[in-house]
């Protein structure tokens, strides 16, 4: 008997002789000797629970985690607070461990957490259809990619410099497989998308456009400027959106999206070290019988009452085979269902203030470290800075237990001195006068 | 199944319990300048008609959500036999360790400096899966096994490309999940479908005919859908070989294996992991899960980046890790940061809780249930209406036809599951694999008990029984779910996804 098996000598030798066999070893006998391991596996033998804890323990703690400093850093997740309810309720075992619902009179609950997510994820983006989720934010980029060349046929896709590095690199990626070319429009004097740039990239043959809002650098683009000059030539215009700031943000839909997708772990989330998160995926009507992925539908049982089912299945992989829309099969439901107990929980109103708290925030942090900024204009969430002697500046920040935030030339050359900060409702006026004071000391010690 | 007594209630959806005015929320004080927000943002950016999220107080919310989970059939309750799915206990450890501060609030761009022990897990957990597959690199990046397929395609392609080949079509078994064709699509491949034998296996006639010089790749499953171990694999392998093609293992059956046989051992070049199967982590209702791979040296510069590298220590301190996104010939990024990591850290918990002999007797026992169950499910008074597939030993699962229940009683294997559900055990995966005329896929799994097998094959039993007196009891179950059979073909007819937009 191993961990978290039963069967004791008596039970397999029972077992055996029902079966018809004298050992475990015939019933492994189809197994061809030449592809038999001759020895154990060379794995360290296995240990007690409370062995275990501490060892994972011990590792945990060689981690700088979100308590032990005060962080800055975003650049596509970030430090939101995660309210104590989503814990107690995604810990659930009703949640946390069924299958995909394929048997929808005992699913009813997660169906019904889907069709409410949708719900909420239509109304953020102001697109009609949302499916139940699929892995996270660049995929989603990626997966619309996908629709974009199932609708049009054509070949090339164009993307905003202000999208993600993940989110293009990722793109490019499933580009290969499916058979796309990506082209990168850049960024104009203030930290936006270039919009002469995008215009000269799209042509006939472009599938679709990409932008991100607000940018990787936090700019709030004009996206109905940018939707237009997309969608001039027949592309699909794909908006990348960080769902937090769209209580404030006018909705991708409103402003001509054709697709709207994003990364959800900023609705009650973890940071997870970067996952597991959840990515959503939102499109007008006419595109709802291409859409990647599960989505949920109200419906009635044979006795009229009210239920919830997975429809447009024929759409998907197990049914539709090397014709479906997409591959995916596990996505996010968990981390889903997180976001939308969330959502319920800012509701209407706190969605709101939470955008303008963060708006708020982001332009006094701006105004208040004084450094000259790389996206001058509108921003929400986080902006950029250049920064002299940025090296400096993070070892100072350091040792006060500060992390400054994103080295923009990581992905960005061209800001070499560039330095991401990002803003959450965790991140208060006082963080920010620390973080000032860092950088005036490290400026003042540099001009004595 | 308790069901509240205001059942009716249920059925409401969070937006139908918003009352405006109601909230949960408390925002932090705004503790800088309250700029207007019209000097913030231009006009044409801010929101004109709110988003209609609901106005909830959180007991209700609670509430809410307690009683959608409640409507719920869940591992923690009851046995759950989905085949391929292999739904083994997750252990309430892993929910712990993921939880510590140190990985669920690490940022996934901390500084490898500040997150060496992440790394380090990862790493432990890359050289367990790599032993565990026989194929000595990794990469935990896909996020699902789906992804995993098409990590393994890319990197087929990848490789080929890089030898100067173009190569445009993929081969899978007739008895392939519905992910391989579909991933085949996605990465630019032509699916060729290549038949099974009489046992069950690849049939190695068809194989040789489809197999050309055009050929990126073979998929498979192995044990396959059928629950069969292909014994031809060595063959196949070296006719797949032969024409310079890839062999590609689906790991959503690594359950029957580890330890035991190894896909690297059987020839293939590229595996991928469900870690949501064999590896424990919760299901979740959908997700997540993960889906790292693991290939041979010749794919090894194509996996995706960053890889995690280890520097050995020097002057007495040990080793460091860091990534390194320096790989010219890498596919890419195929998601952002590095993966699901608190998947990771559940599915490394699991494989330290077991070791390699543990993980062998976890697969072993795997295999025991499935044959225990196989024979109490081949007694004759079942096996005259649900008769096995393939009369062979089997894997982790088997494959039972309701042929002969929808002739001699008049009910389809869709009525056999949905009788279970009266009886409070999941059903079977129904109607796959397609090549089995009704076919029920059994998985029971390693950590079931014989009592919980044989209540199955008795509720089984029962379930034939009754149909012989009285079909029309199964033709109409269930009876005691919150909701009964829906009306699928209608949902898709007239698709509502969401609730109706307020004006």
């Amino acid at each position: 008997m191993s961990r978290y098996t039963s069967a004791t000598d008596a039970d397999r030798k029972a077992m055996l002789d029902a079966i018809g066999v004298g050992s475990i070893d015939e019933l492994f006998a189809e197994i061809p000797a030449g592809v038999r391991l001759q020895r154990p596996l060379d794995l360290p033998p296995g240990m007690a629970e409370q062995d275990v804890f501490d060892h994972l323990s011990k590792l945990a703690a060689r981690n700088r985690h979100g308590d032990e400093e005060t962080s800055f850093l975003g650049a596509g997740m970030y430090d939101h607070y995660v309210p104590s309810l989503i814990d107690s309720i995604l810990q659930r075992s009703e949640f946390l461990t069924p299958y995909t619902p394929y048997q929808p009179e005992i699913s009813q609950g997660g169906l019904q957490v889907m069709f409410e997510y949708q719900t909420a994820i239509s109304e953020l983006t102001g697109l009609p259809v949302s499916n139940a989720s699929v892995y996270e934010g660049p995929s989603a980029v990626a997966a619309a990619g996908y629709l974009a060349k199932l609708e049009t046929k054509r070949t090339k896709l164009v993307v905003s410099r202000g999208l993600h590095p993940h989110s293009r690199e990722t793109l490019e990626t499933h580009a290969k497989g499916y058979g796309m070319t990506v082209a990168e429009a850049g960024l104009d004097a203030e930290g936006a998308t270039d919009l002469d740039a995008l215009v000269a990239l799209v042509d006939d043959d472009t599938a679709a456009v990409f932008v991100q809002q607000p940018s990787f650098l936090g700019t709030v683009e004009e996206l109905g400027t940018l939707g237009e000059a997309a969608k001039r030539t027949g592309a699909l215009f794909v908006v990348a959106a960080d769902p937090l700031p769209l209580g404030i943000l006018e909705s991708p839909g409103a402003l001509g999206a054709d697709v709207c997708v994003g990364e959800g772990q900023t609705l009650g989330n973890r940071l997870d070290f970067g996952g597991p998160s959840f990515g959503f995926f939102t499109a007008q009507e006419r595109f709802i019988r291409k859409m990647p992925g599960r989505i949920a539908g109200e419906t009635r049982d044979v006795d009229g009452k009210r239920g919830f089912v997975l429809t447009l299945q024929t759409r998907e992989q197990h049914i539709r085979r090397e014709k479906a829309t997409h591959n995916i099969c596990t996505a996010q439901a968990l981390n889903a269902l997180a976001g939308v107990i969330y959502l319920s929980w800012l509701g209407k109103r706190g969605l709101v203030e939470l955008g303008e708290l963060m708006l708020r925030r982001t332009h006094y942090a701006r105004e208040t470290l004084g450094l000259e900024a790389i996206n001058p204009g509108p921003v929400v969430r986080e902006f950029a800075v250049r920064v002299p002697n940025l090296d400096a500046v993070f070892e100072r920040a350091r040792a006060a237990g500060i992390n400054p935030g994103y080295r923009l030339g990581r992905d960005y050359p061209e800001f070499g001195d560039g330095l991401l900060i990002a803003l959450t409702e965790r991140r208060t006026k006082a963080d920010v006068d620390r973080l000032a004071a860092v950088i005036g000391s490290v400026r003042e010690e540099v001009h004595a | 199944m308790i069901l509240d007594p205001r059942a009716d209630e249920q059925t409401e959806t969070i937006y139908e319990k918003s009352v405006e005015g109601r909230r949960a929320f408390t925002a932090p004080e705004t503790d800088v300048p309250e700029t207007p927000i019209e000097q913030l943002l231009p006009a044409a950016a801010r929101r004109t008609k709110p988003a209609e999220l609901p106005e909830i107080s959180e007991p209700e919310i609670v509430r809410h959500y307690n009683g959608l989970s409640k409507k719920n059939f869940d591992l923690d309750s009851g046995f759950y036999p989905l085949g391929s799915c292999t739904m083994k206990h997750n252990p309430k450890l892993h929910e712990r360790v993921a939880a510590l501060p140190g990985h669920a609030r690490l940022h996934p761009l901390q500084d490898a400096e500040y997150a060496q022990g992440a790394l380090e897990l990862m790493w432990n957990l890359q050289q367990a899966l790599g032993e565990i597959a026989g194929l000595p690199h990794v990469s935990l990046q896909p996020s699902a096994g789906s992804h995993g397929e098409l990590a393994g395609l890319l990197v087929t392609r990848a490789y080929h490309e890089d030898r100067g080949e173009s190569r445009h079509k993929v081969l899978t078994p007739d008895t392939a999940h519905g992910t391989n064709p579909a991933t085949v699509t996605m990465a630019g491949y032509e699916v060729v479908k290549v038949g099974t034998d009489e046992h069950g296996g690849v049939d190695l006639d068809d194989l040789r005919a489809k197999a050309d010089e055009d050929v990126a790749c073979l998929m498979l499953t192995n044990p396959n859908t059928l629950g069969l171990f292909d014994r031809n694999i060595e063959e196949i392998a070296s006719i797949v070989h032969g024409v310079g093609a890839t062999l590609y293992y689906d790991g959503a059956n690594l359950n029957a294996v580890m330890g035991i046989s190894r896909p690297g051992d059987m020839g293939f070049d590229i595996v991928h992991f469900n870690l949501h199967k064999s590896f424990t982590q919760p299901h979740g209702g959908g997700g997540p899960g993960a889906g790292p791979i693991a290939v041979s040296d010749r794919i090894e510069p194509f996996l995706p980046r960053p890889q995690i590298v280890r520097e050995e220590g020097h002057n007495g301190h040990g080793p460091r890790f860091a990534f390194d996104d320096d790989r010219p010939k890498s596919i890419g990024k195929l998601r952002g940061f590095q993966g699901n990591f608190g998947v990771f850290v559940r599915s490394y918990a699991y494989i330290r809780s077991l070791g390699g002999e543990g993980l062998r007797e976890a697969s072993e026992t795997a295999v025991l249930n499935a044959n225990y169950l196989r024979a109490l499910l081949a007694e004759p008074d079942i096996a005259e209406y649900l008769p096995i597939a393939f009369d062979r030993i089997c894997m982790h699962e088997f494959v039972l036809s309701g042929r002969g229940a929808k002739e001699k009683l008049g009910i389809k294997t869709l009525d056999v599951a949905k009788r279970m559900l009266d009886h409070g055990v999941h059903p079977p995966t129904v109607y796959f694999p397609l090549l089995v005329e009704e076919a029920l896929m059994i998985e029971p799994t390693e950590t079931e008990t014989k009592e919980r097998l044989d209540h199955f094959a008795e509720v089984v039993r029962s379930i034939l029984t009754e149909a012989a007196e009285d079909p029309e009891i199964a033709r109409n179950a269930p009876y005691t779910t919150p909701v009964r059979r829906l009306d699928e073909a209608g949902a898709a007819k007239n698709p509502v996804v969401r609730q109706a937009a307020r004006d």
